[in-house]
């Protein structure tokens, strides 16, 4: 009686991807393939400075020598990393003078994200910038950000106008040779954003980056840049989508966090890139290296809504090298279909009294698979190091996987690490009791979900919370949202 | 000569007493010689071996030797009904000669009929070195197989000493509980003037359809020597089977007990307790497969490390498609003591069912400092308080132990390696 | 408003109930005492439309309609409530928006605008006055880290807000102190009128004395036994239920 098990699965099965129009702006790009001429053609395409090609070019002679890892808990058909295309662009890439100056299309797009600029300006006073197909197209509130000193641009632009912090900092916490999808992403890298945030200053808005990939057989490799300086704070926020389509593209960003001495920096993600479609065809392939650095009494904290991808394999980390310095992960990974996850988070503890907390929250439906995996490392001088972790799983169907692989390392004997894991089903109790009171199914399971969410979907600001929330409604569509 | 030359030239050197009649079939001996041939030693960046470095084994120059000891000074529970393996090698003048009705005791060498036909069928060889190796060159073990509904009152105890330099020891066990039976077996692992000595064995136990059956598991090995122990568990429905593993000496000790729950309505219980000092390396690997519905098994493992030492546990729950109402639970705490203790804790869960109840909890700490000075201040000298603090802490394992004589056993151990002091 | 006719209905293959006939008219209390195990909490669920239970035969008509074809949620619109006796956590669900979800879809299934924020916090002051509920509570997750006491408190105080037509009352004396037995019988009474009606199921009397029935049913082996005025649960108490098994046992 009444909406059951199977009426949910259906209906899970059923719900579409509300992002997978395609926008037709014609586009400049690279050919198939990838080697020293594509690498130097990227380069010149973006009239690059020699130090910087010559990064690239490292980085690609130590890719070319690496392995593809396959420890994670996915299986998946491993790209060709010569049937894509590197470099795909708007082609109308010049500067916009004005908002009034982008193309009609292009706004159309952001607009059918959710996104429109203008919308944002207005309303949130959000500064936004817009990366599709790997090109920053649009960066908003930047005459209001640079009274402050403030840099937020893309990454190009970046390393035209502040070639000096690019080249101190990038690199310097994800290194060329950290994993084989970092060492593509530095030699192939097109685009991403930029941030710099002086001594002292408070970002007064939140700083907000979308990216898309738009064009077919192309893959995204943006890398993005945060610093910021001693005493300061950002609060960035990142989101993602993609268009349906029946291949797998392939995302490999970088993204690098410093926070120096007493600065603190809040990373909010919300991860919806194609998941693929009922029957696990096509969707991006997300391989994602997130790390920060974190100097004395400095906070870094990850926040993540990751509701997209065919496959995921993403750790943003936190090194804890300063004394005092904190690190915080929190995490709702929602896996449904064939979509497989495997993500968690590393923290290594390095200084004395770090500290850091660690709340996961994974929810399997369908015939999906979700891991969390994640590293605790004490070292032999992190002196009354602290660890909380808590990895929950909730299981929608009986075909769907959840799994925990925690790794613990413990080197210092005054270090107090404390993990706990559990895996439920959503309660048929639970679920009575709110139908008893006159609830639907579909909202008591929505509830229950948010409600097992909370402690993650809390820590987000709020606009980006209401659009979690609502792309969790999307991705359990029916039932589960 | 090093165990990666070892294997060949040890089907020479070991006194195969089993000539013409092997402990396992001829094919499946094959099959472990081949596996032997292809498989590189496992380094750190082996999954499975990513904590344990196997270098002084890989390096260590062994050999098999018979050696006759005119005494067992080692036996826990006098009226245990009792057998004594030396080196690998049964020693008859050591063990009991009778045994009450509905059990068979005895050494493989002994057996006139193989009727093992289960032998090595449950244990995986492929990309597992030390299964393999004791396939292959195992010398001798204990048939132990219990008729049906019969209950053995008396504690079956298996004790296997190691004595001389680098001698090589390769045990195989069988333990069959048949269907309503229930037993309780003591297998305890000890050195005498021993010095790097290296043992690998493995247990093949069946538990069948509503048998309960209990194995306390005591090693206490020179610090020099290496133990890899594996035990490749079966359990049949309704069935109840409980291993206590105790570890407190040893150099390098790898546990691998790998569970395989293939009845509805079992019970399993996985209880450790390791403490360590010196530059002891211990690691409990264990894996309950959840193969079918309405199970428990609960896992506690607790562990104090103290100087140089450090222990590594990896405990792997599976739950498979459709063994749904399964509540499985496992637990780890560590404290450790000195600064240069380390610890790693790997608690893992891989669930494929939805209607399951699972959790893991790791722990890791040093003693409560407020607690001892507390302690401390009613009196209590330094010493004993960390005595009180430790056997609190893993007293909660020992308090698992059902047999008076083998908690005599553990207590009076700790006492002689540790005096129970343990300095901070 | 209730009419049970020859109720039968079975778990897991096994008869629990076996022929029930119950008459509940507006404005009337029942109370359905019996020994554990006659199958009291089993006509609760069958009623709130448990799913594990099979209904093998017999019919339940509510305001007329047949409701055992109803699905749980719509007999919960429709007005029928029940206090469980072992109430649900949920973790990270306020009670408030919990029961502001459930007030909405009620509303909605009847035609009714949705409640203003101003006019349900209202609501929820006024309500949880009712059983001495501490505001507090009202923004904690549903029954997480509750007393005992506090979750029964909590589901009398949700009957409050959602105003039912008619109240079963799965034994939700049990485990209260006198003082909270009281706070809840006293709910219960101030939520009393003569268009809604209660059912109350317990083990024992003493909730009898606050909630005065106007019959007392005894429930055995999956029957009503006997029916009578609220005397017989002083006799019931007294007596205890052994002369009922010894009356007829076959």
């Amino acid at each position: 009686m009444g909406y059951t098990e199977n009426d949910l699965a259906k209906d899970l099965e059923n719900s579409e991807y509300k992002f997978g129009f395609t926008t037709n702006i014609e586009s400049d790009r690279a050919p198939n393939g990838l080697n020293e001429t594509i690498i130097r053609y990227i380069s010149a395409k973006k009239e690059e400075p020699e130090w910087l090609l010559e990064y690239r070019l490292k980085a690609f002679r130590i890719w070319s020598e690496m392995k593809e890892p396959n420890w994670a808990h996915v299986h998946y058909e491993k790209p060709d990393f010569q049937a894509i295309s590197y470099y795909a662009a708007p082609k109308q890439t010049k500067k916009y003078e004005s908002w009034d100056d982008v193309d009609p299309e292009l706004k159309a797009t952001m607009a059918k994200l959710g996104i429109s600029m203008e919308e944002q300006q207005r309303l949130t006073g959000v500064a936004v910038d817009f990366v599709m197909d790997s090109v920053s197209v649009a960066t908003s509130f930047k005459a209001k950000l640079g009274e402050l000193g403030i840099i937020f641009c893309s990454f190009s632009e970046a390393v035209k106008e502040h070639p000096e912090l690019v080249k101190q900092y990038m690199g310097s916490v994800v290194p060329v040779t950290d994993n084989f999808y970092a060492a593509l992403n530095s030699a192939v890298f097109t685009d991403g954003s930029f941030c710099y945030i002086p001594k002292g200053v408070r970002c007064p808005m939140e700083l907000s980056t979308y990216f898309r990939i738009n064009e077919a057989n192309t893959g995204q490799f943006e890398r993005t840049l945060v610093i910021a300086d001693e005493g300061s704070y950002v609060s960035y926020l990142e989101g993602c989508t993609a268009p349906q389509r029946d291949e797998n593209q392939l995302h490999a960003a970088v993204v690098e966090l410093i926070a120096l001495n007493d600065a603190e920096i809040k990373y909010s993600t919300v991860q919806n890139w194609y998941p693929g479609d009922k029957d696990g065809k096509g969707g991006i392939f997300n391989f994602v290296t997130k790390r920060g650095l974190c100097e004395t009494n400095a906070k870094i904290s990850w926040t993540q809504v990751e509701t997209g991808s065919a496959v995921t394999w993403k750790y943003p980390s936190c090194i804890l090298k300063g004394d005092n310095s904190i690190g915080e992960f929190y995490s709702v990974a929602v896996t449904n279909n064939y979509q497989q996850a495997d993500t968690g988070t590393k923290m290594i503890h390095l200084g004395k009294n770090t500290k850091s907390t660690i709340i996961s929250k994974g929810i399997s439906a369908g015939k999906s698979q979700n891991s969390y995996r994640g590293l605790v490392q004490i070292h032999k001088n992190a002196h009354n190091a602290r660890n909380f972790s808590q990895c929950d799983s909730l299981l929608m169907t009986d075909e769907c996987g959840a799994h925990t692989f925690p790794y613990i390392e413990c080197k210092n004997p005054s270090a107090k690490i404390e993990h706990e894991a559990t895996t439920s089903k959503i309660g048929e109790d639970q679920i009575f009791y709110c139908l008893q009171r006159g609830i639907s199914e579909e909202k008591a399971i929505s509830l229950i979900v948010n409600g097992y969410c909370k402690e993650v979907l809390n820590q987000l600001p709020m606009e980006f919370a209401v659009e979690a929330q609502k792309l969790l409604a999307i991705s359990l569509e029916g039932s589960v949202g | 000569m090093n165990l990666e030359t070892i294997i060949p030239e040890m089907a020479a050197s070991v006194n195969w007493k089993l000539e013409g009649k092997h402990l396992l079939s001829e094919d499946l001996r094959k099959k472990a010689l081949s596996v032997l041939e292809n498989m590189p030693f496992p380094t750190t960046r082996t999954e499975a071996w990513k904590y344990t470095r196997l270098a002084k084994i890989r390096n260590g120059n062994f050999v098999a030797r018979q050696e006759q000891l005119a005494s067992n000074r080692h036996q826990i529970d006098l009226n245990a009904i009792s057998l004594v393996f030396v080196n690998g090698h049964f020693a008859s003048n050591l063990s009991s000669s009778h045994f009450p009705d509905g059990i068979k005791l005895l050494a493989l060498s002994q057996m006139e009929v193989m009727e093992l036909s289960v032998l090595g069928n449950t244990l995986p060889l492929e990309g597992e070195l030390f299964n393999a190796f004791n396939t292959a060159y195992a010398t001798d073990g204990v048939y132990l197989h219990i008729s049906a509904n019969m209950h053995i009152k008396p504690v079956i105890e298996i004790t296997h000493i190691v004595t001389g330099t680098n001698t090589i020891s390769h045990l195989r066990n069988v333990i069959v509980a048949e269907a309503f039976s229930k037993a309780h077996i003591v297998q305890q692992y000890v050195t005498e003037n021993a010095n790097t000595c290296f043992t690998n064995v493995v247990t093949e136990v069946s538990v069948a359809k509503n048998a309960f059956l209990t194995i306390d598991k005591l090693q206490y090995e020179d610090e020099s020597c290496f133990t890899i122990a594996t035990e490749q568990v079966t359990q049949a429905t309704d069935s109840n089977f409980t291993i206590n593993t105790l570890t407190l000496n040893g150099g390098l000790v790898r546990n691998n007990l790998n569970i395989a729950v293939n009845g509805q309505n079992c019970e399993t219980h996985l209880n450790g307790a390791y403490i360590l000092k010196g530059s002891q390396h211990v690691d409990n690997h264990t894996v309950v497969d959840h193969t079918v519905a309405h199970c428990v098994s609960n896992e506690l493992y607790k562990g104090v490390i103290d100087e140089k030492a450090t222990a590594v546990f990896n405990g792997k729950v599976f739950v498979r498609k459709d063994a749904q109402k399964i509540n499985a639970f496992q637990s780890n705490g560590n404290v450790l003591l000195s600064n240069d203790a380390t610890v790693n804790s790997k608690p893992e869960l891989e669930i494929y069912a939805d209607d399951v109840k699972c959790s893991h909890g790791s722990t890791t700490g040093q003693l409560d400092d407020e607690a001892i000075f507390y302690l401390r201040a009613r009196g209590i000298g330094e010493k004993a308080a960390r005595q009180l603090m430790v056997g609190a802490f893993v007293g909660d394992v020992f308090g698992k132990l059902t047999n008076e004589a083998v908690k005599t056993r553990v207590d009076q151990l700790l006492q002689e390696r540790f005096e129970w002091d343990f300095v901070g | 408003m209730l009419k049970i006719e020859n109720l039968h209905a079975s778990i897991d293959g096994k008869e629990i109930l076996k022929g029930l006939n119950l008459d509940v008219k507006a404005g009337e209390v029942h109370a359905i005492m019996g020994p554990n195990g006659a199958g009291k909490s089993t006509l609760a669920s069958v009623l709130a439309g448990r799913e594990e239970y099979e209904i093998t035969e017999g019919t339940v008509a509510f305001e007329g309609k047949d409701l055992l074809e109803m699905a749980t949620e719509d007999r919960a619109r429709e007005g029928l409530f029940l206090a469980f006796q072992y109430p649900v956590e949920i973790p990270g669900v306020s009670n408030v928006n919990f029961l502001r979800t459930a007030l909405n879809e009620i509303r909605e299934y009847n035609g009714q605008e949705q409640i203003s924020a101003k006019d349900f916090m209202a609501l929820v002051r006024e309500k949880s006055a009712i059983v001495e509920l501490d505001a507090k509570l009202a923004s904690r997750s549903v029954n997480e880290g509750f007393s005992g006491g506090e979750k029964k408190r909590n589901e009398i105080f949700q009957m409050a807000m959602l105003d039912p037509k008619l109240a079963i009352l799965d034994e939700t004396d049990s485990g209260l102190d006198i003082d909270a037995l009281r706070i809840v019988a006293n709910g219960v009474i101030t939520l009393k009128s003569d268009k809604n009606a209660t059912i109350v199921i317990t083990h024992y009397q003493r909730l009898l004395d606050y909630i005065v029935p106007d019959f007392v049913h005894v429930l055995y082996d999956g029957k009503i036994v006997k029916s009578g005025p609220k005397e017989l649960a002083l006799e019931l108490e007294e007596k205890g239920y052994d002369w009922i098994k010894a009356e007829f046992q076959h």
